[in-house]
């Protein structure tokens, strides 16, 4: 029995493997993550300034190309050994929790959907600050609460008729307002965590979690269910997703983080 | 796992990486061992092995240092 206080929600070797895994099948996902790595990087076109060196953490391929194409150099860093490879060089493999960058390496971060399975967030944001050069930029995209919660209650109540409980199946994501108090706690100055929203519709419910996988978000909660899960718990869960015209929704909701090292 | 016999090396790690890398623990510099293909915090007691050109900068992928 682990005590509540435990600080590591999120099973990061379990993280790594389902990220691993996805290596191959990214591609196929690569539109949705692009259309936020699109918004994210967007802002980067209303800054004067230029940037020279950039990181792009846990991008997955579509951050990278974004920041190239505005010429800037960058650095790939995955957790996955099989994303790294394919980023090519210069790309490594890193935790975001245990990052082994130098003070100033960069004078602008981008972590696209990468950092909300983090144990240890405020820390990886005061070490990503500190890989920043004064007034280097650090863009952030998480989601945050309201993400699958129409996954979340179909998931918890399918789950409860068949088995009278319930265990945790989709991440515990922060709410706005706590995006830009951590901002602020790692020492980012002017941050700014702005709402945005993506809503997917699926003609086959079975392709969200198929999306899902392909992605590397399959569930890495410490606390998830290990043991054999009733084969009718997905269906029945799925089938209870509230559909209009046969489609099914599901909502991602995002913080979009801007932060300055200070000068 | 078996080495592969007359080692052709990993490709060498781009020079961009060794300017800003450190040690993940101590954030200590580090030494690169080309021929073996790893990166060395002598602090840590930790070689961070390098594959195809990556470093794995994760200390539980590291080889511990006698």
């Amino acid at each position: 029995m682990r005590a509540m206080s435990d600080p590591f929600v999120f099973d990061r070797p379990a993280l790594r493997l389902r990220r691993d895994r996805a290596a191959a099948s990214l591609p196929r996902v690569a539109g949705l993550l692009g259309e936020v790595a699109e918004r994210l990087t967007e802002t980067l076109d209303a800054i004067r300034r230029p940037f020279t060196r950039a990181l792009d953490l846990g991008g997955r391929g579509v951050v990278a190309p974004r920041l190239r194409a505005r010429g800037i150099e960058v650095v790939e860093a995955a957790l996955s050994p099989g994303q790294a490879i394919a980023a090519g060089a210069p790309a490594l493999v890193a935790d975001e929790e245990l990052l082994p960058f130098a003070p100033a390496s960069f004078d602008l971060i981008v972590a696209n959907l990468s950092l909300h399975w983090a144990n240890d967030l405020p820390g990886a944001l005061i070490q990503l600050r500190r890989s920043l050069r004064p007034d280097g930029l650090f863009l952030a995209s998480l989601p945050i609460i309201g993400t699958l919660a129409e996954l979340r209650a179909a998931l918890t109540a399918a789950e409860a008729d068949l088995t009278g409980g319930a265990s945790p199946r989709v991440a515990p994501f922060p709410d706005l307002r706590d995006c830009a108090g951590l901002l602020q706690r790692a020492g980012f100055a002017m941050p700014v965590a702005e709402r945005d929203e993506i809503r997917l519709r699926y003609a086959d419910p079975l392709a969200l979690l198929r999306d899902l996988r392909d992605a590397g978000e399959t569930n890495a909660l410490r606390l998830r269910e290990r043991r054999f899960v009733s084969r009718a718990l997905f269906p029945m869960a799925l089938s209870r997703l509230p559909a209009e015209d046969g489609r099914i929704t599901a909502t991602l909701r995002l913080a979009l983080l801007t932060g300055w090292a200070p000068g | 796992m078996t080495e592969p016999a007359p080692a052709p090396t990993t490709p060498p790690v781009d020079p961009r990486l060794l300017e800003i890398l450190v040690c993940p623990l101590t954030k200590a510099p580090l030494e690169y061992d080309r021929a073996a293909g790893e990166l060395i915090s002598r602090e840590a007691g930790l070689a961070y092995p390098i594959r195809d050109g990556i470093p794995i900068m994760l200390p539980d992928e590291a080889r511990k240092l006698d």
